[in-house]
């Protein structure tokens, strides 16, 4: 059993210390190694792989498409997700993806709370990665505080010059590869770097860049406290029950500095090192108790851990647990989470059945569609006979990537004729076939007539009904057939 | 203000923060100014508006304003969007320049480009008499029907729009007089009322047996021979259709009456010299998509 060091640290964002009028004070956070930081290694370098990988990953859809497996193409007016192709249309994908990622994190906040904040959201994993950079050039944190407290010279220019460079890189890196998805990446790469892309590649790459840069090398912990609305509007999902990193005051206190040799009578666990101080990078004190600033990102828990494992204590002095799990404890009860809840089934419902609507929505998705307009000016035309004509601009979009040919039909109303105009109104046919290009939308002008003697009101329902030919695939419109007052 | 300024700075007990010595109702302001990252933006800014005065359009004059050394203008951006726009449409123009109309009416391309172009050409040119929908109104003929004054074809529609109807700019316009019957005194009111239900009688709607019978003598003699015998009219003769259901003035009797003793005539501008050959083929494929074209 060794001495343990006490470090000399405030917690700079502690609530008592967070005068408004005050300046932002520098936090230096102390590197940790444990069970928590190893995850995060491996989250960072997860969700850092997803973004900078995705765009590269190729997917073979046949001649004429494109071949990247996630591509945003803004000009043809097409999103594609490996096996998924999405028109203008059919944005309501979008939506419903935007609710299942919102439930989603309603969910896991209510289990875990805020593993988003402190796991995967990409403020948190830049600035981890930055701050790597500033550990490997500067040095851990005594060096940090020793070198910004320093005279300006020669050594500690060139240190914030390589760390700012690297920083940069990084920088341009994370803008850099945003703009890949939303061109062909391998054309985009040799565009960039022949100087021959888009300005607006060149523009979205300098923001982006100089947004990341400055998040997360210089506002870090500010972000999430003062810009980001998120840590305020989670409090509503999380309840007693929510884990999150806790101190268990009640094993903990009273806290009191340990020398080799103490006895741990009359005298909590903590040794007051403040080794949990040093390492969190939001700059708080969790032995305070729950506080909007902490983005649980659990290296406390490591840092405490490795202390208690020094003097021979039990680990988890500082661990997840629920607020009401800490009650309990505090009355000798016996813990436990409670994962099952009204709420956490709720979300967990509400998504399920989201998610069951999303993919029977994809999977039934069709690749055939049509919108239909109903002329407004005139709503009908009165013939030289008195028949009355009705007028439609009849859409098809055909997503499969072949020509095919449909016929329209119309039902409800005795004695209707159809008439397309434009190329393909074949008289000699009863009905009108119509051509449509492979991945297109065509737009076809319909016109159908009803003797004086069928209008039997102003409004007759009808049903317009494509058909492709080959497979007898049927899509069908209601409309009313519009007639002058009877 | 209630102390000089040169007294010991008074510190706020609160905050920790300086005041500034106003005091309003016993709240004073705290010296907070503004953050220098602000106020170097604002100078930068200062700095900047001098350059952009110099070189952009700034300062407006009597009858001008200053140009600018870059001499940007706004209007001049869009005259150079407007050509890269006709540019962009050259090939497409070129190809309908080159086709004939039933070319352009039966090549799926050609027509989409050439009803776009049509849609907005007639909302800017022709919509203010034959409405929007082209579905006219009283005096001006309602062009989604099948009854055409002029022809229906799309030869015949291309020369209507081309030379219009009645107007003293173009020789080769259309032209049909009718005589106002009762005005030059050739019928009298009660032929003209005969005349009238003899009218209504060919359109198939409810009238006067014995009036139409005597009507009928008359619209021989003084109608038939622009009109027809079956009051079918004659497109040459520019003499509508008087045995269907569509009027261009209506077909009630008060205002059949009023069209036989006072005649009616409508003029339509000769859009050959105004617009370009494009132009003029696209409105004339648009007008026939409208459902009465032949």
């Amino acid at each position: 059993m060794s001495h343990i060091e006490q470090y000399d640290v405030k917690p700079v964002n502690k609530k008592e210390e967070r005068n408004l009028y005050k300046k932002r004070v520098k936090i230096h956070p102390k590197r940790v190694n444990g069970t928590f930081r190893s995850l995060k290694w491996g989250l960072m370098i997860f969700t850092l792989g997803i973004y900078y990988v995705t765009p590269w990953l190729r997917w073979d859809r046949g001649p004429g498409a494109p071949d990247q497996a996630v591509l945003i193409d803004f000009p043809a007016r097409r999103f594609y997700f490996f096996f998924i192709e999405i028109w203008p249309q059919e944005i309501y994908y979008l939506a419903g993806l935007l609710i299942i990622a919102g439930i989603g994190l309603f969910l896991v906040t209510s289990l875990v709370g805020r593993a988003w904040c402190g796991y995967a959201c990409p403020q948190t994993v830049w600035t981890d990665l930055f701050l790597v950079v500033e550990r490997f050039v500067e040095g851990d944190r005594a060096a940090r505080i020793r070198l910004d407290k320093a005279p300006i010279s020669i050594s500690k220019a060139t240190k914030k010059i390589i760390k700012f460079g690297l920083w940069t890189v990084i920088s341009i890196g994370t803008g850099g590869a945003w703009v890949f998805y939303y061109a062909d990446a391998p054309t985009l790469a040799m565009q960039l770097i022949n100087f021959d892309a888009p300005t607006i590649a060149y523009a979205t790459i300098g923001v982006l860049s100089f947004t990341t840069l400055t998040l997360g090398g210089l506002m870090r912990e500010q972000v999430c406290t003062y810009m980001c609305p998120w840590p305020r509007i989670q409090a509503v999902m999380m309840d007693e029950e929510s884990m999150t990193v806790t101190y268990r005051s009640t094993r903990g206190e009273p806290r009191s500095a340990f020398r080799k040799g103490d006895s741990w009578d009359q005298r909590g666990d903590c040794v007051d090192c403040k080794a949990c101080v040093v390492a969190c990078p939001m700059g708080i004190d969790i032995r305070d108790g729950q506080q909007m600033e902490c983005i649980t990102c659990a290296l406390c828990i490591d840092a405490c851990d490795n202390i208690m494992e020094k003097v021979g204590r039990p680990r988890g002095l500082i661990a997840y647990d629920s607020l009401a799990n800490a009650d309990r404890r505090a009355k000798d009860q016996h813990g436990s989470i409670k994962f099952i809840r009204g709420r956490t089934l709720v979300y967990a419902g509400v998504l399920v059945i989201v998610a069951a609507g999303m993919l029977a929505a994809l999977l039934l998705r069709s690749d055939l569609d049509i919108n239909v307009l109903h002329d407004r000016n005139p709503l009908f035309t009165a013939l030289s006979n008195g028949d009355i004509r009705n007028g439609f601009t009849f859409k098809i979009l055909n997503k499969s990537r072949e020509q095919r040919t449909f016929s329209i039909t119309a039902e409800g109303i005795d004695d209707l004729s159809l008439k397309l105009v434009g190329s393909e109104d074949l008289n000699d046919f009863t009905v009108p076939y119509v051509t449509v290009k492979p991945d297109r939308l065509q737009s076809f002008r319909l016109l159908a007539t009803v003797p004086a003697s069928a209008i039997t009101s102003n409004a007759q329902s009808l049903r317009l009904i494509l058909t492709e030919i080959n497979t007898k695939k049927k899509v069908t419109y209601s409309t009313m057939f519009r007639g002058p007052e009877k | 203000m209630s102390e000089p300024m040169n007294e010991q700075r008074e510190i706020d007990e609160v905050s920790g923060v300086e005041t500034v010595g106003h005091e309003w109702d016993g709240i004073k302001e705290l010296n907070t100014p503004i953050p220098n990252w602000w106020r170097w933006i604002f100078y930068a800014s200062i700095v900047w508006s001098l350059g952009y005065w110099v070189a952009y359009p700034a300062i407006p004059l009597i009858d001008s304003y200053t140009t600018g050394m870059l001499g940007y203008s706004s209007r001049a951006e869009v005259a150079a969007e407007m050509v890269e726009a006709k540019e962009n449409q050259a090939a497409q123009v070129e190809s309908l320049r080159n086709a004939s109309l039933e070319e352009i009416r039966t090549d799926s391309d050609l027509l989409e480009f050439a009803l776009a172009g049509g849609r907005s050409a007639f909302m800017v040119n022709c919509s203010q008499c034959h409405g929007s929908g082209a579905q006219g109104f009283a005096g001006y003929p309602n062009l989604n029907d099948d009854e055409w004054l002029w022809g229906g074809t799309l030869d015949q529609i291309q020369y209507t729009i081309t030379h219009g109807a009645r107007n003293d700019v173009d020789d080769d316009a259309h032209y049909s007089d009718m005589p106002a019957f009762l005005d030059d005194e050739i019928l009298d009111t009660k032929e003209i009322a005969d005349v009238t239900q003899y009218v209504l009688k060919l359109s198939g709607q409810d009238h006067q047996s014995d009036e139409a019978l005597s009507g009928a003598a008359t619209f021989a003699d003084e109608c038939a021979a622009c009109h027809s015998d079956d009051g079918s009219g004659d497109i040459d003769a520019g003499a509508p259709s008087l045995n269907n259901a569509i009027w261009l003035y209506g077909g009630s009797p008060e205002s059949i009456t009023k069209t036989i003793s006072h005649s009616r005539s409508g003029v339509m501008p000769a859009w050959g010299p105004i617009l370009d050959d494009v132009t003029v083929k696209q409105l004339a494929v648009y007008v026939h998509s409208l459902g009465g074209g032949q």
